[in-house]
């Protein structure tokens, strides 16, 4: 009924390594996670657990000697396994050619923005120490989604719903919300098609690689609605929507709009609430069309013959959210609902009569006027290298260069959060969630944590023969209400384990 | 928006609405281009990669998710 549900983002990061452009990303991918582990996972490593049949004999025959050694000494079998858990609840691993962080499951959009921005401090860090291997490679990680060569790589988000919703009804209402919610959630790109070979500038990173409707598919013939379908959690009761279509954004604003505002519809949803149809004549079509025309008058075609923007189309979805929220909450609605809904209405409300007026907001707007700044002082055409560059150094996630950064600094870009407060999330867990449970158990016994997932956390204790699997399949269960006090009692694993099974 | 006073080669692929730039973008422009802009854009040339061609024909990524 409002924004708030068990949910979270998943991030690949671009990597380079300066003066090295042909470096194998997949070393250097796993020179940064592990850099990062190394330095701040005390005692043992907990390893990621990959939920097998026998998930004890498994965890068991991991090696430890692996773990420890080089990764420069690694083959590349045991860079794959790069993967490891922090105390925050996040995942941080290497996914295909690229770092990746996966935020804990947090319940708030706000609480995405704190762990999604956690992880690109997780991320500097990382490539920080990874300058201390030896070699001293100097690698750089961007939070963008494309080379502009034909690569595209992931932002996703995912989203814990109802089982009992109808996933043609998912289907049915949120892919014209995805055609259009990059009006404000787009990141900004140099380059149209793939491969950047038409020149321009578009609202999004990721438009250009979709290619179908529906799909399980990720890597190639990405869809508009993603149908994975691992719950991590009682599949009887939830299904996990992995929505694969976002852009990565630094924007904190619309990072915040974005999950807000999906996490809303798929409330309406499943609630039923949307009465009336917005089904789009040709989705994938005009989700690049939209993304195509930055000056926002592209119209896409509905199904009962209508013609609207983006924009209006976002306005359809926000008068039934408003009814939603009126009709569901009234006066007790909480304020970060009432809050996405102010900031969605104010956002749309100047897309359509002054969007630059959203350069201190969004992404995609911020990075536009910077670009034509410079055509403007320079001269630059479109296919101008500078213009690339600034696209892609936008994204830079170091302070010193990243183009975002730099804006924030001068005071050009609006916040929802202070620097100390992302930084306490780099290494302390939400509260709200399972992920509090894991979290304090990698802080607090992190010697006896053999692995960790989502679902479970497997303790390897003294003087017991098999590892103690604590499964933890309720995302809501494990939350600081439940195990703050007998976390903060227990000293040690034994401890802890003991009181749990008793 | 004022980009499309700049851009000589439109495809008009997927692209109905008419490419005209109203006056207004003129002067917002003008508007934009003030002291303010010079002072950004100053920092963030010291920032820039030096050699963006260089730079741009290196960026290469593998696909990923």
């Amino acid at each position: 009924m409002s924004v708030r549900r068990v949910m979270g983002t998943e991030v690949e990061y671009g990597i380079s390594v300066q003066g090295m452009p042909t470096a194998n990303p997949m070393v250097a991918s796993s020179q940064v996670v592990n850099a990062y582990a190394s330095a701040t996972v005390r005692a043992r490593r907990a390893r990621w657990d990959f939920e097998e049949e026998s998930p004890l004999r498994d965890a068991r025959g991991f090696d430890m000697s692996r773990q420890v050694a080089d990764p420069t000494q690694l083959t590349d079998e045991d860079l794959g396994l790069a993967n490891v858990i922090l105390t925050n609840g996040a995942r941080l691993y290497v996914d295909h050619a690229h770092p990746e962080y996966s935020t804990p499951e947090v319940v708030t959009p706000l609480d995405i923005v704190r762990w999604d921005k956690a992880g690109e401090q997780v991320m500097l860090d990382a490539a920080r120490l990874a300058q201390q291997l030896p070699g001293n490679p100097s690698i750089v990680l961007y939070k963008n989604n494309t080379d502009n060569k034909g690569a595209s790589y992931g932002s996703h988000e995912n989203y814990l719903m109802r089982r009992s919703t109808p996933f043609a009804d998912i289907v049915r209402h949120l892919t014209p919300f995805f055609v259009s919610r990059q009006v404000f959630c787009g990141a900004g790109r140099v380059g149209k098609g793939q491969d950047g070979r038409e020149q321009g500038y578009q609202i999004s990173q990721r438009a250009d690689f979709f290619e179908v409707e529906v799909g399980l598919e990720t890597t190639l013939k990405r869809p508009i609605i993603n149908t994975r379908d691992e719950p991590h959690a009682d599949p009887e009761k939830y299904r996990r929507l992995h929505v694969i279509i976002g852009d990565a954004n630094l924007s904190e604003i619309a990072t915040y709009l974005k999950v807000g505002t999906t996490s809303l519809v798929l409330a309406m949803i499943e609630d039923r609430f949307i009465g009336h149809d917005l089904t789009v004549d040709t989705p994938v079509a005009s989700l690049r069309a939209v993304s195509h025309d930055p000056t926002l008058r592209q119209t896409i075609t509905l199904a009962d013959g209508r013609r609207l923007t983006g924009v209006q189309l976002q306005l359809e979805y926000l008068d039934l959210a408003k009814k939603y929220v009126e009709d569901r909450l009234g006066a007790d609605a909480d304020e970060q609902t009432l809050d996405v809904l102010a900031r969605w209405e104010d956002v749309l409300d100047r897309l359509e009569h002054d969007p630059m007026s959203l350069a201190d907001q969004l992404d995609w707007v911020a990075k536009l006027k910077l670009l034509e700044q410079y055509r403007s002082r320079d001269g630059l055409e479109w296919d101008d290298a500078k213009l690339q560059l600034i696209d892609y150094q936008y994204s830079d996630v170091r302070p010193e260069r990243g183009l975002y950064h730099r804006l924030v600094k001068a005071g050009r870009i609006q916040r929802l959060l202070g620097d100390e407060e992302v930084e306490r999330a780099m290494t302390e867990p939400p509260e709200q969630t399972r992920a509090y449970f894991r979290g304090r158990c990698l802080e607090k016994y992190a010697a006896h944590v053999a692995a960790a997932s989502w679902d479970s956390v497997i303790f390897d204790l003294p003087g017991r023969e098999s590892l103690q699997r604590v499964p933890t399949m309720d995302p809501m269960r494990g939350s600081k209400a439940h195990v703050g006090q007998l976390i903060d009692a227990c000293d040690t694993a034994e401890a802890l384990v003991a009181a749990l099974t008793r | 928006m004022a980009q499309e006073q700049k851009q000589p080669r439109k495809s008009g692929e997927e692209q109905d609405a008419t490419e005209v730039a109203p006056e207004s973008d003129v002067a917002e422009r003008k508007e934009a281009l003030d002291d303010d802009v010079d002072a950004i854009l100053d920092e963030i040339d010291d920032v820039l990669e030096s050699n963006a061609e260089d730079f741009v024909k290196s960026f290469i990524q593998k696909g990923g998710e």
